[in-house]
């Protein structure tokens, strides 16, 4: 049984699978997960995995050499929002 | 004589000189502080500026007022630390050896980040507010503004103080209603993340704010572009949003120095350990304050928490023993919310903001997540107890390193996954 949060979110990140991932893709209209949305989601996983943190647009930019432009058009609408939440990590947020 | 340097003499620089000269003994060590500038900015104070509340003399004083005698202080830019040979190069060549060396150097907006910021309208009708030079330009311009679109506007996280967009826009809407104009505004708030509020305890009690305040929310823009010939600003995605005065938070970003000498990340802050302080890439090397990359908040009072924990850290470092002391992540924010009220938050890597008292359990006199009259004044008085105490390492009553657990409603909404995030995007819960 596969638990999301409030959000929407995986609830135990180590439930997640490649058929999960493309499950949730759907979810966000994504009807197929091509090689450059792997790219962004491995990068998403083993930075996340490294750090602590999932990265932030900008680090997927300097660091992953995701174009930004390329990320919005993989993931219309909050690709940030979209690709953690398909990579199986949380939503990003402040402290407050 | 082993010698101990400390890079940066803001606030945690300054308080580690302060608690060090006190616990090392002077036979044995030098104490040396390198830091660029003189001036030391209380940078809460900045907040209240734009709105005639402070002026530059309750935020400005001389740095080498607050490092100890006995203390060498140098004031050169850092050119590069060679962590190899333990020694840093400054500005002029001369070259200085270290045995431990702690990293202290902050964090600060670069507006150049963002294409198009720092042109025609920079300090015209475009601000920050995180500089003494920006925090006036926004005053002189608020002074004889007479309405218009007011946007506030929070590039990417981390920054420095997470809460202090919000405050800015609490306070200017109450500047607009005294000033009888707020009408006459048209008030936004843009951020890139999914609301004003993420952590589900503060969006539950701090949520309405913005509604009841007429300020209108744009999440998730991530901005492509400042138009300053035509006011506008531009996200990746969506429509550009146009404003007459628009307040931004730039991209914060550690020392170039830090980037110069290999040791940061992209936003060169220091890859450090969440508990000990001591930084990844050597084991003499230690760091605190906005310059780590710790998911804690970057503000002052963990920098005033952390230099209690990385004190006896050192001191453990010398005597060859294990780094015992652990930092929790533990923060403690006013928010100011305009008309004299504020709020207060406590939260560490492990519990998220919740109601109690601070920092008495169960007395206060201090509200844990609940607007009151009392927290603004504690806001007020802190500038006091900051220079007077806090930045000479002397303890605030009541006020500890670790975050206290009892007189808190921790139950309720609370995430006990560990290493909670702040500044950066948070994977845990």
């Amino acid at each position: 049984m596969i638990s999301l949060d409030e959000n929407g979110y995986l609830s135990d990140a180590s439930q997640w699978t490649k058929e999960i991932a493309a499950e949730i893709a759907k979810e966000e209209e994504i009807d197929t997960l091509t090689d450059d949305h792997w790219k962004v989601i491995d990068f998403l996983r083993s930075d996340a995995e490294k750090n602590g943190s999932s990265p932030t647009i900008r680090r997927l930019n300097k660091t992953g050499g995701i174009d930004t432009k390329l990320l919005y058009s993989l993931f219309p609408g909050g690709p940030l929002k979209k690709a953690t939440r398909i990579a199986g990590l949380s939503k990003p947020s402040s402290c407050v | 004589m082993k010698k101990l340097l400390i890079l940066g003499a803001g606030t945690a620089g300054t308080m580690m000189a302060n608690h060090l000269m006190r616990k090392l003994n002077k036979k044995d060590w030098q104490i040396t502080v390198v830091d660029q500038h003189s001036t030391h900015y209380y940078q809460p104070g900045f907040l209240f500026i734009p709105f005639d509340i402070y002026q530059e003399k309750h935020v400005i004083k001389k740095k080498s007022d607050f490092i100890p005698r006995g203390v060498d202080y140098i004031q050169q830019e850092i050119d590069i630390i060679n962590s190899g040979s333990s020694t840093v190069t400054l500005k002029d060549g001369s070259k200085l050896d270290y045995d431990i060396l702690i990293i202290a150097t902050g964090s600060k907006i670069v507006p150049e980040e963002i294409d198009g910021l720092k042109e025609d309208g920079w300090h015209r009708n475009v601000f920050d507010f995180y500089t003494i030079e920006g925090a006036k330009a926004l005053r002189g311009k608020l002074r004889n503004w007479e309405g218009g679109r007011f946007v506030v506007h929070l590039t990417e996280m981390p920054i420095k103080c997470p809460v202090a967009p919000l405050e800015l826009a609490f306070l200017a809407d109450a500047f607009f209603r005294k000033q009888g104009i707020r009408d006459k505004v048209d008030f936004s708030y843009i951020t890139p993340l999914s609301g004003a509020f993420t952590k589900q305890n503060c969006s539950n009690v701090l949520g309405y704010l913005l509604d009841e305040k007429k300020i209108k929310l744009i999440p998730d823009f991530d901005v492509r572009q400042v138009d300053e010939s035509k006011n506008l600003i531009h996200p990746y995605e969506g429509d550009a949003v146009e404003y007459d005065l628009l307040v931004t938070v730039p991209t914060n970003m550690g020392d170039a120095a830090i980037d110069r000498s290999g040791l940061g990340d992209d936003l060169h802050f220091v890859p450090t350990d969440l508990h000990t302080l001591q930084s990844k890439a050597r084991d003499n090397i230690f760091v605190l304050g906005d310059a780590t990359d710790l998911p804690s908040s970057k503000a002052g009072s963990v920098a005033h928490f952390q230099a209690e924990i990385l004190t006896k850290n050192i001191m453990n470092y010398i005597a060859g023993k294990e780094l015992t002391a652990s930092f929790d992540g533990h923060a403690n924010c006013f928010i100011e919310s305009g008309f004299k009220k504020a709020f207060l938050i406590d939260f560490n890597y492990e519990y998220e903001p919740v109601e109690g008292s601070f920092p008495i359990p169960g007395i206060g006199p201090f509200k844990l997540l609940k607007e009151t009259r009392i927290n603004h004044l504690g806001k007020l008085a802190f500038r006091h107890m900051y220079w007077h105490l806090l930045l000479k390492g002397i303890p605030m009553p009541g006020i500890t390193a670790h975050m206290i657990k009892i007189g808190k409603k921790l139950s309720k909404g609370t995430s006990h996954d560990s290493k909670k995030h702040c500044g950066k995007n948070d994977q845990s819960g």
